[in-house]
């Protein structure tokens, strides 16, 4: 790990504007994925701001009747909310299929979007790799590529986006308030938070320099059934091959975002609207673009009868 | 091993076979292996307050002042030389001591590779950072040595390498393509044919025919490899994770130019070892770092490290071809294939062995092939062979009973061999229909349906599966162990030997109890030094057998000693050692148990504080003259996900045919974990080698997946406990049956869930939609 | 310890005069500024307590909570086994919540309350968990033990506190001590020696129901 120094931020403002101060600071809250990266010198921060004593650790609900989550709720507070549980029962469901209870007693919500790849290419830094070093190539394209991204992906990058929280997150349309290095506020649909890879895959969100996550905010509830489906090589504690979060409603229509395939969380409202006709009908808008390697090819089918049995459960 | 020393070999197990066998050790058997006391009983483990309390002292939890922390940069090709090496700016970072490479490492001979002395226990025999040249991606190319772990781990990364390439063969595909056979396996042939056992299975009235692929795997010990080292004048201190203290004595003493009494090695606890924990790199570069920079070292792999510096399980293609008569029986058996290997270690990998031993055929070929590639050594990993050996064997012996429609069991029954099929001696102790029958009893396997898809709960398919298990029965040559008994009451019997959680330090204190007469409490049992009389490496399953016929023999010098101590006054006067037992803390007549003198008798006539014995244990000719091994029958239960693929074992049940168990606790454990370690091996373990550049691309328990809690479900074991006669205890080493056979036992059910035969391994779900 | 934080100091000292050097030559580079500015504030002072005794400790910022414990406090009763929140072995309690101790800086620990292995029970006087692992045999190599043990105590109160898990059936009941949620919330704790059944049979003991 590379020395970086170290301060604990007092206030919102105080925070943003030590990161803007300097280009190499990040801000660190929970820790457990830019700690893992620092030591492998993959982040390599020369100044750390904690920003755990913010406040930003409380749900609240919106005026709309919705909830606003604090960047900071840690995944377990999160998951075991009882307003969550109630109404949305997706994102306890997603957070819950995550990790292991040790890593969501200290992972926050915020980092938990921010959380980057596990491709192991971008994991080995003496491996080329687009996202961690633009420019040197990426070497999951004719490598190990199992768990790799099949649609949405580029010339320079294959990987997936690791986050079930997201998943859910992305199928209730949650919105992501942030605060800029200059103080200034913004939302943020979730939908268009993350990025494809495309030429520049080191970038990942549309957060600017200095930029943080204060809040996620859930719209009000929207009822139905609500099914998060990971599928994965250990019953537990493994990363996701593939994983569905699914709201479905009497009616049969409903959303769907699915994870382990993209860059990002994946949802296309085309395919939303397919739900009534069934899981091929929908699946085939969803990866219409899937671009499969010999070892990732299988998800597309795994895409297809996962949801197809997550319909039949909604129905059942 | 030479031609010469292979024939010698031949001609000793000739003469053996001849020799009666009241010559041979275990003839007369032993007698403590029908007796009780405390042996087989559940009795805790000794250390366990210690564990459970976070006190036993790990080799990288040993404290010394002034210590200084050693990182490792490795290289990042597999073939070549360094043509450039900045060490500078690392040099220059804070807290840096010295930075160690090629160029100023201590002149150091190559470790004598394992197997090629009786205590060289060398990984390979490349020499350790003495010259430019790189054999394998993740070879170590430095070492920082600094005040802090944090200040010599960054510094590493400061470090620069520029390499020569030369041409690897990184890829198993191309390697298979000159693959040829070893010299041996582990002293056997590498192949065996008797009868033309090709023309047999052409002609044969049902045949199987059929490739298996397994792929790399490591051992993954929680612990990661870890030293604490230090120098007084010439002498070296290793504080060290090791499966075999006296044989990295001998070896790092051969590396450094010293005598092995100048090099002591501790190891009291072993944070798991299956293998893995034995010398490699890191121990001799921390000896040479400290050397260098005149202070203690600790060394601390990472587990990235731990995969690139340490070697695991090889890969395997295996090809088994079974023919079969209309009444069952054999007429053909082959098992043939090749698994990659490096030109600088000693690890074949013998999974032909279980067919050399398991079943009765008219004819038989067997041969193995090794491929050379250019990686970090492979290694010995729990049961190595016999573990992926059984998968591919047994995964074809259940798919010829259903081609017959015979019931895998029955067909097992069929081919029951009345005599060893290869060396033709008389088996010591087999009772693997006895392990099937109740086994199958108690898992009830009467409720199988033979036909796949039969049975479904929902989205998810049930299937039933079986498998033999087989281990060899080890005892190794060369122990010896001391007894010291005490005026008051208390016995402190000492052997270099090892404790990786097997419950050896537990038993064998059941043992000395036992054969002494004494309580359990008035036993101490020390082990983990190389300054202890030579004990047995742990590997193998041969420790318990080892270690009891030194304890055996540390006894009855004892008791010799005893009786002369004991002199004309004794009740026990006039007797010779065979005519006595212990009991109550004493000696007395074996049919006469009056006549009795206790221990603190003898020693206060005799004006004694204390008597001391140390014995080696005899050769263990008992394997040369008999066909010994453990067998075992699993049982599995799997859950196949009609729409994911997913699998899940549902009820797992081992039945194994061991000889005599010594702790019913510990042995229990010890048969679940060997199964649990299958149960990765056969679903969600491998090692991905990127053929490409020759790089494990997963070298973290995120990514290379050891089953967790949520994956393994009830386990049962029960056994046979028919002793051996001709073992010390009646008993065989354990450490390693339980994990064969439950590959093919978990293929079998996958099959009889999903009518669908994964042949390579792991069966992940992506082979199952 | 002392002494190589000495020696620290002293190189820092001489760091810090040589890139002034270099600024009055007026080329100094953005890395040397850097590392002259931070290298003032690489340590932190940080105050917490650790199985009920105060400690204070000036450390790297690099020093994460585990290696803080084991090699400035030596309570090496907390493992390592992967460094990388993978394993479990690293487990300790934090205001009494179970975490990865490999994955947090001790510098963020500022006025917490931590309980490891060594804090669980009174010497002589076994934690019923730690009674329970002995028992049940939960352990072969006693490598993770520490970690499973740390987990399973604040595993149970997370039950009771009624905080669910994946395999909860019914997210809006009461949590129950079940043989699969035990095996479910365990998971994040890995034992290669394959000690889980007698692992989830020593934590039904102790929460009261039966594996």
């Amino acid at each position: 790990m590379r020395a970086f120094t170290y301060e604990r931020a007092s206030s919102i403002e105080a925070a943003a504007k030590a990161a803007a101060s300097n280009p190499e600071a990040k801000f660190i809250a929970g820790g457990t994925n830019l700690l893992d990266l620092m030591k492998l010198e993959i982040e390599t921060p020369t100044h750390l701001i904690d920003i755990n004593s913010l406040g930003l650790d409380k749900i609240e609900p919106t005026s709309e009747g919705g909830l606003r989550i604090g960047a900071l709720v840690r995944n377990t507070d999160l998951a075991a909310h009882e307003r969550v549980r109630r109404d949305y029962g997706l994102v306890s469901r997603a957070l819950l299929a995550g990790a292991s209870g040790q890593l969501r007693n200290k992972a926050t919500t915020a980092g938990n979007l921010l959380q980057r790849t596990r491709c192991p290419y971008f994991y080995d830094t003496n491996q080329p790799c687009n996202k961690r070093q633009p420019g040197s190539g990426c070497s999951a394209i004719g490598g190990f590529s199992r768990q790799h991204a099949i649609t949405g992906t580029s010339e320079a990058c294959i990987a997936t986006h690791a986050s079930d929280m997201a998943v859910a997150m992305r199928a209730l349309d949650a919105v992501i308030e942030t605060v800029k290095a200059d103080g200034s506020r913004r939302s943020v649909p979730i939908a268009d938070f993350h990025r494809l890879p495309g030429d520049t895959p080191e970038i990942e969100t549309v957060l600017e320099r200095g930029e943080f996550i204060s809040a996620v905010v859930l719209p009000p509830p929207i009822g139905g059934r609500q099914i998060y489906r990971k599928v994965r090589d250990r019953a537990s504690y493994a990363f996701a091959l593939v994983s569905i979060g699914a709201v479905i409603q009497l009616d049969g229509t409903g959303r769907i975002s699915v994870g382990g395939v993209a860059h990002k969380p994946w949802r296309i409202e085309q395919a939303d609207a397919e739900l009534p006709q069934g899981a091929r009908a929908t699946a085939s808008i969803l990866l219409a673009d899937a671009h499969t390697t010999e070892q990732n090819r299988f998800k597309v089918d795994l895409v297809e009868r996962t949801l197809g049995a997550i319909i039949a459960e909604a129905r059942g | 091993m030479s031609v010469l020393k292979d024939t010698a070999q031949k001609a000793l197990q000739t003469a053996i076979s001849f020799v009666p066998d009241r010559w041979l050790p275990g003839a007369e058997p032993d007698p403590m292996r029908t007796k009780h006391g405390l042996i087989g009983a559940p009795v805790s483990r000794v250390d366990g307050p210690l564990k459970v309390e976070g006190k036993a002292r790990f080799a990288a939890e040993v404290p010394y002042e002034n210590m200084a922390y050693a990182a490792l940069a490795c290289s990042t090709i597999s073939r070549g030389r360094i043509a450039a090496l900045e060490t500078a700016k690392a040099e220059a970072a804070p807290g840096v001591l010295l930075v160690m490479t090629y160029r100023n490492a201590p002149r150091m001979a190559p470790p004598p590779v394992m197997n090629s002395a009786p205590k060289a226990a060398g990984a390979s025999d490349l020499p350790v950072m003495q010259d430019a040249d790189i054999h394998w991606n993740g070879e170590p190319v430095a070492l920082v040595l600094a005040e802090t772990q944090e200040q010599a781990d960054y510094a590493k990364s400061l470090i620069r390498v520029t390499y020569d390439l030369e041409p690897a063969i990184t890829s198993f595909d191309v390697a298979k393509t000159r693959a040829h056979p070893p010299e041996n396996i582990l002293g056997e042939p590498s192949s065996i044919e008797f009868g033309d056992a090709e023309a047999a299975l052409n002609g044969a009235a049902h045949r199987v025919d059929l490739m298996y692929r397994t792929p790399r795997y490591n051992h993954n010990a929680i612990e990661l490899h870890a030293a604490t080292v230090a120098w007084e004048g010439d002498k070296l201190t290793i504080h060290d994770a090791t499966q075999m203290v006296n044989s990295t004595a001998w070896t790092v003493a051969q590396v450094f130019g010293l005598k092995e009494e100048q090099v002591r090695v501790l190891s009291p606890y072993v944070g798991g070892g299956f293998g893995g924990k034995c010398l490699w790199n890191h121990q001799i570069l921390a000896a040479a770092a400290s050397k260098l920079a005149g202070r203690p070292v600790r060394i601390a792999l990472s587990r990235e490290e731990v995969f690139r510096i340490v070697g695991g399980r090889t890969t395997t293609e295996q090809r088994v071809a079974i023919g079969a008569k209309p009444d069952g029986t054999l007429a053909a058996l082959i098992h043939t294939g090749v698994a990659a290997m490096t030109t600088h270690n000693s690890c074949p990998e013998q999974f032909t062995f279980p067919a050399r031993h398991l079943y009765a055929a008219d004819t038989l070929k067997v041969a193995q092939d090794v491929a050379d590639m250019d990686m970090v050594a492979n290694t010995f990993m729990r049961a190595p062979g016999e573990s992926i050996g059984t998968f591919a064997l047994e995964c074809a012996v259940d798919e010829l009973a259903e081609t017959m429609q015979l019931d895998p069991i029955e067909l097992r029954r069929r081919i029951e061999p009345e005599k060893d099929p290869t060396t033709g001696h008389a088996f010591s102790s087999r009772n693997l229909i006895e392990a099937y029958r109740r086994g199958a009893e108690k898992f009830g396997w009467d409720k199988r349906d033979p036909t796949p898809r039969a049975r479904r709960k929902g989205e998810w398919l049930i299937g039933m599966g079986c498998a033999t298990a087989t281990y060899p029965y080890y005892r190794m040559p060369g122990g010896a162990a001391r007894i010291r008994l005490t005026r008051e009451g208390r016995a402190i019997v000492s052997t270099a030997v090892h404790e990786m959680g097997m419950g050896t330090s537990t038993v064998q204190q059941q043992h000395v109890a036992a054969r002494l007469g004494m309580s359990f409490d008035a036993v101490t049992f020390e082990y983990g030094d190389s300054t202890l009389p030579a004990g047995s490496m742990a590997g193998g399953s041969s420790q318990t057998a080892s270690i009891s016929a030194t304890i055996i023999a540390a006894t009855e010098a004892l008791t010799k000693e005893l009786l002369k101590l004991a002199g004309n006054d004794s009740p026990l006067a006039g007797l010779k050692p065979d005519q006595v037992e212990a009991r109550n803390g004493g000696l007395c007549k074996r049919d006469e148990p009056d006549r009795f003198e206790s221990y603190a008798s003898i020693l206060g006539r005799s004006q004694r504080q204390e008597v001391t014995c140390e014995a080696s244990g005899p050769l263990p000719l008992e394997a040369q003259k008999y066909s010994m091994h453990s067998y075992g029958a699993q049982f599995c239960e799997m859950r196949v996900n009609m729409v994911t693929g997913e699998t899940r074992v549902s009820r797992f049940l081992g039945s194994f045919d061991t000889g005599r168990i010594l702790n019913s606790m510990t042995a229990t454990s010890q048969f679940k974990g060997g199964i649990i370690m299958g149960l990765g091996l056969a679903l969600t373990e491998e090692t991905n080698f990127d053929a490409r550049f020759g790089r494990i691309m997963n070298p973290s328990l995120a990514e290379y997946h050891v089953p967790v809690h949520m994956d393994v479900p009830r386990i049962d074991v029960i056994w046979n406990d028919i002793p051996d006669p001709h073992s010390p205890l009646g008993a065989h080493g354990i450490g390693e049956i339980g994990i064969t056979g439950v590959g093919a036992a978990v293929a079998n059910a996958v099959y009889n869930a999903t009518g669908k035969r994964v042949r390579e391994l792991p069966i992940t779900l992506d082979k199952l939609l | 310890m002392q002494g190589s934080i000495q020696l620290e100091i002293s190189r820092r000292v001489l760091l810090i005069s040589s890139a002034a050097t270099i600024a009055v030559n007026g080329v100094v580079t953005r890395d040397a500024a850097a590392q002259a500015a931070g290298s003032q504030m690489n340590n932190t002072e940080v105050s917490f307590v650790v199985n009920a005794e105060s400690r204070k400790l000036n450390v790297d910022n690099r020093t994460t909570l585990l290696d803080a414990l084991r090699e400035h406090l030596h309570l090496t009763g907390t493992k390592k086994g992967c460094d990388h929140g993978q394993c479990g072995a690293c487990t300790v309690m934090v205001d009494g919540r179970r975490i990865n101790s490999c994955l947090t800086l001790v510098v963020m620990h500022e006025g917490d309350e931590i309980t490891t292995i060594e804090g669980l029970g009174q010497p002589g006087n076994l934690h019923p968990m730690q009674a329970a692992f002995i028992k049940h045999d939960g352990f072969q190599c006693g490598y993770c033990t520490p970690g499973q043990i740390c987990s399973s105590v604040a595993m149970l109160e997370e039950i009771k506190a009624n905080i669910p898990s994946h395999v909860t059936e019914n997210l809006t009941a009461e949590t129950k001590t079940t043989p699969t949620e035990i095996r479910e919330r365990m998971s994040g704790n890995i034992c290669r020696c394959g000690a889980y059944s007698n692992i989830v049979d020593a934590i039904a003991e102790v929460a009261g129901t039966k594996a």
